[in-house]
């Protein structure tokens, strides 16, 4: 329904924008990530009309909006601050959009009040913004802008300026609004928990191109670099370089480590980058038909909950793997990864 | 220095309140009581109502026109400057809030050197039409009060709108556009409405001081458009009728009082951090076609507007263009430096006993006099208010009135009360000083409180806690952090003394005249040399000012403003 093509934009005569495409399907969630300054806010506001790329289209089912003004997009776009009108109530702030459609009085206050259930504050339809809390306003954001019915909804950071509880809760509640309105929804953040809670699809931006786009899964098995790798958090990125090539095995500072074969871009003598996933670590006496193991200290231990944090020291490099059991700090013990585990990218 | 608040506040109140009971409510007291007690006796026998209600009717009139034009011009000028960077940008904002520092008397001259009978336009027409008298007759008009009053208050609606409007924040304008209001349904049901407490507020302060206008009006209105200030002056000087003239003060108080109280109550902010703008500057280069051609168009205006009567006033001050008076035959048309070298004589027809360059010295002496009492007592003023002390609630208002006198009405009280020995002038050269001090006082007092306000309590302890005694503390940590405020707020007081003209056209005899009153008066003669001197010491004084307000710009800290 949304295409993007081609974006490319400067800001204060840097390039901020370096040819971004991408689009959403009908009924999609998709996630824009990347880091602040990204130029993800960007995006949005040259899909919203807001701004103008030096180059590049945006295509509403293959229309070209170029010269569609803001208003008449039939866009809504949730602003990171809210952008609430300040001097409005909560009903008047829900009914500004449909008042623009030149909507009937009756119709605007019924379908206020079916905005204000879906948010659960029918109790504060008549308090000033000024009074209500960071949750609440963001949740009168979203109510006011998919009052009017957008045909495409924009979220630019919307739990940003919330505390960590505060968000976990919301998340929740964004994903099922969302997914009942049934509309295409592009949505910005910074934040990789909120991205995996909530996407169909994530576009990875970096450095103003699209380094990587997929569905959550595919990119947490499949990460295309290490700078996705590690923006994702995914785990131990360590130096290596390429002894052989079928099978792709890197010598590593502590060891050298087998991995499956497929990977055949690589040369002898490459230097490469290798992810380990501290979930993926398999702790204790190796079986024998397992490889990759070796033997590490245990400097630290943090207890997370579900599982503990181990800080190992294997020769001078330092990897983090779970453990399900409590191990002392102090302690030796051998480590290993499955080769079919574990990624190979060629260094940046 | 928190030991005992209640007594150190008291003492710091003490020689402020001592200073406004003798030398402002005692002059105040007589023109209430010239109005009231001798009620019956002969001045009231020969009063009119009209006279009361001529004046009255026209200076709201002037004052409600003189506002709503100044919004249509700084309105658009507002948003120019809170939402558009192009360049020039900052030599155009300069120029837009320079008026605000300009004497009336300047101003005055200014828009004489280009409308008036000897000014640009006529004696150019006269020129190549071969007239022998100035063809328009735009001075002494409505018009020409109200352009001065534009050129004078349109530097106020930019200052305080575009500050507010600048604050607020982008967002809700693309929020609505989002929601599909057009741009204009955007400004009328979002914008606007945001900003109406700074909109009214700086209306009504515009209002007032149009409505206070006295330079400008008696030297560009001419008599038949007498307001209320320019009656004051008439009724008091010219046909020494105290009564009326106090009456007219008294009600020039009230309203001004009420208009004050007015603008207090809407100044307050509404909607708290909720409009501010979260990021460091909302300004935008003009991208699309009309923003292009908005920014350009009121560029060009403001350029007129503002430069083009300096400019005018400047130029006309090196150029001999008619004959001096007496003179006959051929003129020789062309630049000269002889106003400027005039300043330094004393010809025996001067209407001064003294030459011209002793008005530059008085005016100096008295704006040094001024910015020391104004200092001092502002410095006293702003620490006394600064204290928590109960009593502070009933004493600031107090101190606050002299705000709402206007400088005639002031001139006027202190006629009443000093126009006798020792006080007058001729052997106590101090009123002026005085009176000048007293209306720059609240300016002064708004500049520092802030900044005391702004010194945290902590730095002061830390200071004592390392072994400083209180005039340790004050030299070491208070007086550097208030110094940029102080030097402001003298630089300030010392061009408002320069400039002020009501108060002085009141208590200056003809061998103590400030530049103001000098101006005033050359430029009521007839011939050219008069005229010419007008407008060099009109010239002087623009650049004194001009300086001062370069400064003013340099050491006061970014988002500091003068009211």
């Amino acid at each position: 329904m949304l295409e993007v093509q081609n974006l490319i934009k400067q800001y204060e005569n840097k390039p901020l924008l370096k040819g971004v495409s991408f689009s959403v399907q009908k009924g999609e969630l998709v996630c824009l990530l990347g880091s602040s300054g990204s130029g993800k806010s960007t995006i949005l506001r040259i899909i919203a009309g807001l701004e103008e790329p030096e180059s590049g289209v945006v295509l509403w089912q293959g229309r070209d909006l170029r010269d569609v003004p803001t208003h008449k997009r039939g866009f809504g776009l949730m602003f990171q601050d809210y952008a609430l009108f300040p001097h409005k109530t909560v009903t008047q702030n829900i009914a500004f959009g449909l008042e623009m459609q030149g909507m009937r009085a009756d119709e605007i206050s019924r379908r206020v009040q079916a905005g204000l259930e879906s948010i659960r504050m029918q109790s504060f339809a008549d308090r000033p913004i000024t009074e209500l809390s960071g949750g609440e306003q963001q949740r009168v954001a979203l109510a006011r802008a998919l009052a009017p019915s957008p045909n495409l909804l924009m979220l630019d950071e919307p739990l940003g300026a919330l505390d960590h509880t505060l968000r976990t809760q919301l998340i929740q509640e964004l994903r099922a609004i969302l997914h009942q309105s049934q509309i295409p929804v592009v949505y910005v953040t910074h934040d990789r928990e909120e991205a995996f809670g909530l996407a169909d699809r994530l576009v990875i931006l970096h450095d103003g191109i699209i380094l990587q786009q997929g569905s959550p899964q595919e990119l947490f098995e499949q990460p295309s670099t290490t700078w996705v790798a590690e923006f994702l958090g995914l785990g131990n990125l360590i130096q290596g370089v390429v002894t052989q090539t079928d099978p792709l095995t890197i010598k590593t500072e502590f060891t050298e480590l087998k991995t499956n074969s497929q990977f055949t871009q690589f040369n002898e003598g490459q230097e490469v980058q290798v992810l380990l996933r501290p979930e993926d670590a398999l702790i204790g006496a190796p079986m024998a038909s397992e490889e990759n193991h070796f033997a590490c200290l245990v400097r630290d231990s943090l207890f997370m909950g579900e599982y503990f944090q181990l800080e190992l020291l294997c020769s001078h490099t330092t990897l983090l793997a779970r453990s399900p059991l409590p191990i002392e700090t102090g302690s030796e013990l051998t480590v290993s990864w499955h080769a079919e585990k574990i990624r190979v990218f060629t260094k940046e | 220095m928190t030991k005992r608040p209640a007594l150190l506040t008291l003492a710091l109140w003490l020689i402020p309140l001592a200073f406004l009971a003798y030398f402002f409510y005692q002059p105040l007291t007589a023109i209430f009581r010239v109005v009231f007690s001798e009620r019956f006796s002969q001045g009231w026998a020969l009063f009119e109502w009209s006279q009361v209600s001529r004046p009255l009717g026209f200076t709201i009139l002037q004052a409600f026109l003189s506002t709503v034009l100044t919004l249509v011009v700084g309105l658009p000028a507002a948003w120019l400057f809170a939402r558009f960077d192009f360049p020039g940008r900052k030599a155009l904002r300069a120029i837009s809030l320079l008026p605000f520092i300009l004497p009336t008397v300047v101003v005055a001259a200014a828009f004489n050197t280009l409308i008036g009978p000897q000014g640009w336009i006529n004696q150019a027409l006269m020129a190549l039409f071969n007239l022998s008298a100035p063809p328009l007759k735009l001075l002494t008009s409505l018009p020409a009060i109200l352009l001065a009053h534009v050129f004078y208050n349109t530097s106020i609606i930019i200052r305080i709108v575009s500050s507010s409007w600048s604050r607020l924040n982008p967002r809700l304008e693309h929020a609505a556009r989002l929601l599909g209001a057009t741009p204009w349904q955007t400004f009328t049901k979002v914008t606007l409405p945001l900003l109406v407490p700074s909109l009214l507020s700086a209306s009504l302060l515009v209002f007032l001081f149009d409505f206070t206008s006295f330079g400008v009006v008696l030297m560009l209105g001419g008599p038949q458009f007498s307001t209320i200030e320019v009656e004051i002056y008439n009724q008091a000087m010219n046909r020494f009728n105290l009564p009326v003239a106090g009456l007219l003060s008294v009600i020039q108080l009230g309203i001004t009082l009420l208009v004050t109280l007015l603008q207090n109550r809407v100044n307050t902010p509404r909607y708290g951090k909720a409009a501010l703008n979260p990021e460091r500057s909302a300004l935008s280069r003009p991208e699309r076609r009309w923003q292009k051609v908005f920014v350009l168009f009121m560029a060009i205006t403001l350029v007129l507007l503002f430069a083009v009567p300096v400019l005018s006033l400047i130029s006309r001050s090196f150029v001999t263009l008619e004959a001096d008076r007496g003179q006959r035959g051929e003129v020789a048309v062309g630049f000269t430096l002889r106003y400027y070298q005039e300043l330094f004589l004393n010809r025996s027809g001067s209407i001064f006993y003294v030459p011209p360059i002793q008005a530059i010295r008085n005016s100096l002496l008295y704006s040094g006099v001024t910015i020391l009492i104004a200092g001092i007592l502002g410095t006293l003023t702003a620490y006394a208010m600064a204290q928590k002390a109960r009593f502070n609630k009933f004493l600031e208002p107090l101190f606050m009135l002299p705000l709402g006198a206007s400088a005639v009405t002031l001139g006027l009280g202190f006629l009443l009360i000093f126009n006798r020995p020792p006080w007058a002038n001729s052997h106590f050269p101090l009123l002026i000083p005085i009176a000048h001090a007293l209306i720059a006082l609240p300016f002064v007092v708004r500049t520092i409180l802030p900044a005391i306000r702004g010194i945290p309590e902590s730095l002061r302890e830390a200071s004592r806690s390392l072994g400083a005694n209180p005039l340790q503390v004050l030299l070491r940590v208070d007086l550097p952090i208030l110094l940029r405020s102080l030097l402001v707020s003298l630089v300030f007081a010392f061009t408002i003394s320069l400039g002020e003209f009501g108060a002085s056209s009141f208590l200056s005899n003809p061998h103590t005249p400030t530049i103001p009153v000098a101006i005033y008066r050359y430029i009521s003669q007839p011939g050219a040399l008069n005229y010419g001197q007008a407008l060099a010491m009109s010239t002087l004084l623009l650049l004194v000012c001009g300086l001062g307000s370069i400064l003013i710009e340099k050491i006061r800290l970014p988002g500091e403003e003068l009211f």
